[in-house]
């Protein structure tokens, strides 16, 4: 299936989960908050929540700001 | 000898839950490295720092993430929503941070500065969108802190929609321009004040020099919130020791109370008892 993620087009396989993405992507799941079609996704939920086709996915951590 | 002090007495700076040894927060942006970002927040003694939520780099694996640089249990950070330009996507900014927070077990998971743009080019908040966010963030249990202009009818109506603190910038953000409008921060001190002397009221933005916070804070602001003016200065280190001063006597100045303005000069020398004058005989 076709995710977007960070408005970048990515394949990955069906029914794969918040939190293997975020494997995948060898991401410190620490340093990041996941919102998936502008709903956030709290980190306790990432092993649940399977993601469909077409879903937009950002993935933010903290930068430096004023 | 027993001395008294008709100056009130200082307390901590104490914003919501939060209670804070320094009236100044620091922004984490803008540094020339890490290291030195490290070493201004430790010279500038602030226990309150800001942050930015943006997105996650996927591709520069080797980049480094601002977190591995901030000791997150030494300081509370206070995540901001800048860059935000409607209350939705300042709305979804704030729940992102508060997650990243909670994550972090850091204290600073229960509020947000609020800032919704409305123009790129001065970086003026939306005063409509602006009270909208504050009213849905509040309902959502968040404690807000919203940045605003000088305007002090605006800023009541921030703080009746339940804004923990109400932040009029001194200048543009960034502009280094100081206290541009003097009169209307006290206006705004005057109206937030009012009934509720508590009631923290903190210049952010605009600030320059260390002489701007010492403005800012003779004027009676519970703190200031500055970045750029400590990240861009030609020597930040020395520029955050600055800063640190500044707060301190300002808030010091404002708690002593400063000589009413007068147009004509009062010798500060006593007037009698001065040598006669050459050529005047004493009188016997």
């Amino acid at each position: 299936m076709e995710i977007f993620v960070n408005g970048q087009a990515r394949q990955v396989p069906a029914g794969m989960t918040v939190a293997e993405l975020l494997k995948l992507l060898r991401i410190e799941t620490r340093h990041v908050a996941v919102e998936v079609n502008l709903e956030l996704v709290p980190r306790t939920q990432h092993p649940q929540h399977k993601l469909v086709d077409h879903d937009q996915l950002e993935i933010v951590t903290l930068v430096g700001g004023g | 000898m027993q001395t008294t002090t008709t100056t009130p007495r200082d307390e901590p700076f104490c914003l919501g839950i939060h209670s804070l040894n320094s009236r100044l927060i620091v922004g984490t942006g803008k540094y020339s490295s890490y290291e030195i970002m490290q070493q201004a927040l430790e010279l500038s003694g602030t226990e309150c720092i800001t942050v930015a939520v943006r997105r996650e780099r996927l591709i520069d694996e080797s980049g480094h993430n601002l977190l591995d640089f901030l000791d997150t249990s030494r300081y509370t950070l206070l995540p901001n929503t800048a860059g935000c330009f409607t209350a939705d996507d300042a709305v979804r900014t704030a729940r992102l941070g508060r997650e990243i927070l909670q994550g972090l077990d850091n204290p600073g998971a229960d509020w947000v500065k609020l800032e919704v743009l409305a123009d790129t080019k001065t970086l003026l908040p939306d005063p409509v969108a602006t009270i909208e966010a504050t009213q849905r963030l509040v309902d959502e249990g968040f404690q807000v802190l919203c940045y605003t202009t000088d305007d002090p009818v605006i800023a009541l109506r921030l703080k009746q929609a339940g804004a923990l603190s109400v932040m009029p910038a001194g200048s543009p953000i960034g502009s280094g321009q100081g206290i541009l409008n003097p009169n209307s921060i006290r206006i705004c001190l005057e109206y937030l004040k009012a009934d509720d002397p508590d009631y923290p009221v903190i210049v952010d933005a605009g600030v320059g020099t260390a002489s701007d916070v010492a403005i800012a804070m003779e004027l009676g602001v519970d703190g200031v919130l500055l970045n750029t003016g400590i990240a861009h200065a030609a020597d930040p280190l020395r520029m955050a020791l600055a800063m640190k001063k500044a707060v301190a006597a300002g808030r010091l100045a404002y708690l002593a109370g400063r000589i009413p303005k007068k147009l004509y000069a009062t010798a500060s020398s006593p007037e009698s008892g001065v040598i006669a004058p050459r050529g005047v005989k004493s009188r016997v």
